[in-house]
């Protein structure tokens, strides 16, 4: 056992396998910010405009809702011509989370009362004001439970990546695994690469449970 | 000479004269996503009920369970039952690796849908129930679970839909799943963007009628002012 640990985890492959994790978890906060960003106009649009641009927010959410993100990831790949695979993985990840945020922001602009928008307006606040200052921040504070849990959906998902061989944590986990032999060794990549998982997700979902704990009788 | 756009009317016909491939993938993934939906909500029902019981021993294993199995990435228990167990002696089908891996994987999710479910019902129900005589089994079987199935129906149906798009990932190991039938199809063509459209088509054709369900029935249920579960940490 304890020679398996030492022909795993000598300091090369930690290094290795560190680097996966660090790629993994840029990619992450990555799409995390970007998604945020897209997923609250799209949700903002799907909710507010239900002409031309609504039904195209919709169109969008509900396609990228229904089908894989793997799918995505591939269709990125080969058929955006250019960039690194790196990048068009990622971006398929993105268009794909920026479609589940979308739907987390409606739920939360669902659940402001419609006297919110009237008392605005009667204060002399354009639409966009009362967007901007009285309903998104509401909004955001009550979502913010649905928003921890999908980065950790979104940091589970960058292992999908691995699938395109893009270097990151999950990965190098399979490159060293390509690199031995023992069954025990094989273990102890896989205990290693999910106890990594397990800590991030974990302490994200303990932080989720806490917030929603703290504030589900205020909000 | 032939067109070199991706949606070329050549490369249409070449794809629906393979798509018996495609038929044959999609034919597996339904086969894994319902096997596993069935093996899913078997776990999740009990894990629901573990979580909800007085015995502290039994809520800290079905709290183990979930969280060892929400937070470790799918791909990464997929990989592990396809080359670690297999390393260990334990060889499963890809198959049966889709049914159990997703299986188990959801079983998580749903098994925290249900808790959410069974915690909506308020406790008098329960009271009420011992008061006429019932025991654990007949209330749980007979008053509870019954009354929380309206509730929990939407975000159940939501885990059916992530289970499906979740079985692609079988495509990783080869699992003759839809995803890879069309990855295959499309390395081998080199028609990559007809096969991509044609599987997210099949795979939109499964999960949007389930989608549009769960979000109509929600919506039906807050109008009529019914109880509905909403549970931000069982979001996947």
């Amino acid at each position: 056992m304890i020679e398996s640990i030492q022909t795993v985890f000598t300091q090369p492959n930690l290094l290795f396998l560190l680097n996966g994790l660090r790629t993994s978890l840029v990619i992450s906060l990555c799409v995390i910010i970007l998604s945020i960003l897209l997923g609250t106009l799209l949700g903002l649009v799907r909710n507010y405009e239900k002409k031309v641009f609504g039904k195209l927010a919709s169109f969008y959410i509900e396609l990228f809702r229904n089908t894989p993100l793997l799918l995505w990831m591939l269709g990125c790949a080969f058929l955006i011509p250019g960039s690194t695979i790196l990048v068009k993985g990622s971006l398929a990840l993105f268009l794909y989370t920026a479609a589940v945020v979308a739907e987390i922001v409606r739920g939360g602009l669902n659940a402001i009362p419609k006297g919110q928008f009237e008392a605005a307006h009667s204060q002399g606040f354009s639409f966009f004001q009362t967007l901007l200052y009285i309903i998104l921040p509401q909004t955001f504070k009550k979502i913010i439970p649905s928003l921890l849990s999908q980065v950790i959906t979104t940091i589970k998902d960058t292992s999908f990546l691995a699938g395109l061989g893009i270097m990151e944590f999950t990965r190098s986990g399979q490159v060293i695994l390509g690199k031995v032999t023992k069954t025990s060794e094989v273990f102890l990549i896989y205990g290693f690469l999910a106890v990594v998982y397990f800590i991030i997700c974990f302490t994200l979902s303990v932080l989720v449970r806490n917030w929603h704990k703290k504030n589900s009788g205020n909000v | 000479m032939k067109s070199t756009n991706p949606f070329a009317l050549w490369r249409w016909e070449d794809l629906f004269q393979n798509f018996d491939h495609f038929g044959s993938g999609f034919l597996r993934t339904l086969q894994v996503a319902i096997l596993a939906l069935a093996l899913s909500l078997v776990i999740g029902v009990i894990i629901g009920i573990l979580s909800t019981a007085q015995n502290v021993i039994l809520r800290s294993i079905a709290r183990v369970y979930v969280e060892i199995f929400q937070n470790i990435p799918l791909v990464i228990q997929i990989f592990f039952m396809y080359n670690g167990l297999a390393m260990a002696g334990l060889v499963l089908s890809e198959f049966m690796i889709g049914v159990i891996g997703v299986g188990l994987y959801h079983g998580a999710y749903i098994g925290e849908v249900v808790r959410a479910g069974i915690l909506s019902i308020p406790k008098g129900q329960q009271e009420a129930a011992y008061s006429q005589g019932f025991n654990y089994t007949q209330t749980m079987r007979y008053v509870i679970l019954p009354q929380m199935v309206k509730s929990i129906l939407p975000p159940l149906t939501n885990q059916a839909v992530n289970l499906i798009k979740n079985t692609s990932v079988l495509a990783i190991i080869a699992g003759a799943d839809l995803m890879y039938a069309a990855d295959s199809y499309a390395s081998s063509s080199l028609n990559y963007g007809t096969s991509y459209v044609v599987a997210g088509l099949l795979y939109f054709i499964l999960c949007f009628p389930l989608a549009t369900f769960s979000r109509k029935y929600e919506e039906k249920l807050k109008k009529n002012d019914a109880m509905v579960v909403d549970i931000p940490e069982v979001m996947e």
